[in-house]
């Protein structure tokens, strides 16, 4: 934002005699020539796409339920259900095409998880089932998984605390 | 004092030009590309175009050496040669150790010096090559690279079904193997090929700017264009001053693959070292696809993009002397994918091949 009040001409990238100075008034210059998505429209279609994922999700829910599943069970076979649609979406290509329009709003919900495991382990097959499918099919999502657990265990531990301070 | 010495030699200009005395002549060009930039405004020139991403392959990486392979036997019969005919290679490509280089050119069973000089690997084994025969170390050498939209995805960013958003600085890899055939004299043709030529101009090599590795500090590795700029404005600032010549000597100055974001600031940057190259510049990853309709963001972008651009456009166009004297700078950005995670910068290098008909 504040480089739209103040534009850096290229001399004054090139004047600079200091290497790491140079180099910060280059990234600043570049940051000022390279254009970029509208945050807005890109909210707007991440909140369209994400919400209809949701909505979808949320049928699968009230379906399930009405078929007579607790709601706990229901809520994993919907689980069950956005993932195997991701999967087969991901296998024939669409996915990534709705990604590109919607960014955050397919990465986010469950669906982009599965997503980023069925690319990998489309990729990567031809590595074999051991050093292709079996070592690069988290290469996306293993952050996800395991800082997901890391996190889950130091809220466990917390929760320990305060229940045994609570006594 | 220094630069005195290196011109002692005859073929050493400024300080990091080759002149040459006897300039290598052109005399084959082949070209392949896939099915998107065969689409693109530069499709109906291209030799070849390769409708199926696989070429018939299993895997990207053979697909790659698949293109390598027909790109070669193109040029090769195109100089109105055969393999035997043919000296040295000199090639490279993207993927990690040059496997679709070694994979793809060893059945021609030709002497092989691999270079990688990223997407700038045309220009350095044109330069490498016109060098070795110019020096009468091969009499004709074949210079050739590639590159795969897919093959590049898969090791440097994503799998390719993965969902996510491009940055609009972003450019397109380039699926397609180009390659020049680079002889001591021009060659006798005969049939259909020495009647297609028919009155076209001999494009030679002149001489090459060898560049230098330039780093401006940029880490973001989807804007390539920022991250090379630098280093064409340093290789083009050199060979001009080499050469004491200004921007309007060569009819063009066409960059590999700076695309939208790095045009501007390579002429930002060198009209600041007082060259404006405005008028007669073009770059190879702009021209080659249409960005409103093929959603390519910035450009073209990997060494096939120049390369196919050369073997199939530039040339076609100096030998119709719709162009005679061009300065052919393919662009480079030295990064892998340790580098990056390593948070180190994405520096730049880009080497000046100048191409001239004989008049």
């Amino acid at each position: 934002m504040q480089n739209e009040n103040k534009k850096i001409p290229v001399s004054e990238v090139t004047s600079q005699s200091d290497k790491n100075q140079r180099d910060k008034m280059y990234n600043k210059y570049v940051k000022q020539m390279t254009p970029k998505h509208s945050w807005l429209s890109n909210l707007v279609r991440a909140f369209i796409i994400g919400g209809i994922i949701c909505v979808i999700g949320q049928a699968l829910t009230n379906y399930f339920g009405s078929r007579g599943a607790e709601k706990e069970l229901a809520s994993s076979y919907t689980s069950l259900s956005l993932i195997l649609l991701s999967v087969i979406l991901t296998g024939f290509g669409i996915y990534p095409k709705l990604a590109k329009f919607a960014g955050a709003g397919t990465v986010v919900p469950i669906t982009g998880f599965a997503n980023s495991v069925a690319a990998a382990a489309i990729e990567f097959k031809k590595e074999g089932q051991v050093f292709g499918i079996g070592c690069k099919i988290f290469t996306i999502a293993g952050p996800v998984i395991l800082y997901g657990i890391f996190s889950s265990w130091v809220l466990g531990i917390i929760y320990y605390i305060v229940t045994l301070v609570k006594g | 004092m220094k630069n005195e010495k290196k011109q002692e030699t005859g073929k050493q200009r400024g300080s990091q030009t080759v002149y040459f005395k006897n300039p290598p002549v052109i005399i084959g060009a082949g070209s392949v590309a896939g099915k998107k930039e065969g689409e693109g405004p530069l499709g109906a020139f291209f030799d070849l175009i390769e409708e199926d991403p696989m070429c018939g392959k299993e895997t990207w990486e053979e697909a790659e050496s698949a293109l390598l392979g027909k790109a070669a036997s193109l040029a090769i019969s195109n100089a109105g040669l055969t393999t035997k005919d043919i000296r040295f290679l000199v090639g490279g490509d993207l993927l990690g150790q040059l496997i679709a280089t070694s994979f793809g050119l060893e059945n021609l069973g030709i002497p092989l010096l691999g270079v990688y000089g990223a997407c700038s690997t045309m220009g350095e084994s044109m330069a490498v090559g016109s060098m070795l025969v110019e020096g009468g170390f091969a009499d004709k050498v074949l210079a050739i690279t590639s590159s795969h939209f897919a093959g590049a995805e898969k090791q440097f960013r994503f799998p390719l079904d993965y969902g996510t958003q491009r940055p609009l600085a972003a450019t397109w890899t380039v699926t397609g193997s180009g390659a020049v055939v680079i002889s001591s004299k021009p060659v006798k043709k005969e049939g259909k090929i020495a009647e297609e030529e028919e009155g076209l101009a001999q494009v030679r090599i002149k001489g090459v700017t060898i560049g230098k590795i330039t780093d401006f500090g940029v880490k973001d590795s989807m804007n390539m264009g920022a991250c090379m700029a630098p280093a064409a404005c340093d290789t083009i600032r050199a060979n001009l001053s080499d050469l004491g010549v200004q921007p309007d000597y060569y009819d063009k100055i066409i960059t590999g693959d700076l695309g939208l974001v790095g045009k501007d600031i390579l002429i930002d940057l060198l009209r600041n070292q007082g060259y404006d190259i405005s008028s007669n510049y073009m770059d190879c990853g702009i021209e080659i696809f249409d960005p409103d309709v093929q959603d390519t963001h910035a450009g073209g972008s990997g060494c096939g993009c120049s390369a196919i651009t050369l073997a199939g456009y530039i040339l076609r166009k100096m030998r119709k002397r719709v162009w005679n004297r061009i300065l052919f700078v393919p662009t480079g950005a030295l990064l892998s994918t340790v580098s990056f995670n390593e948070g180190q910068t994405v520096p730049g290098i880009a080497h000046a091949v100048m191409l001239e008909n004989d008049v």
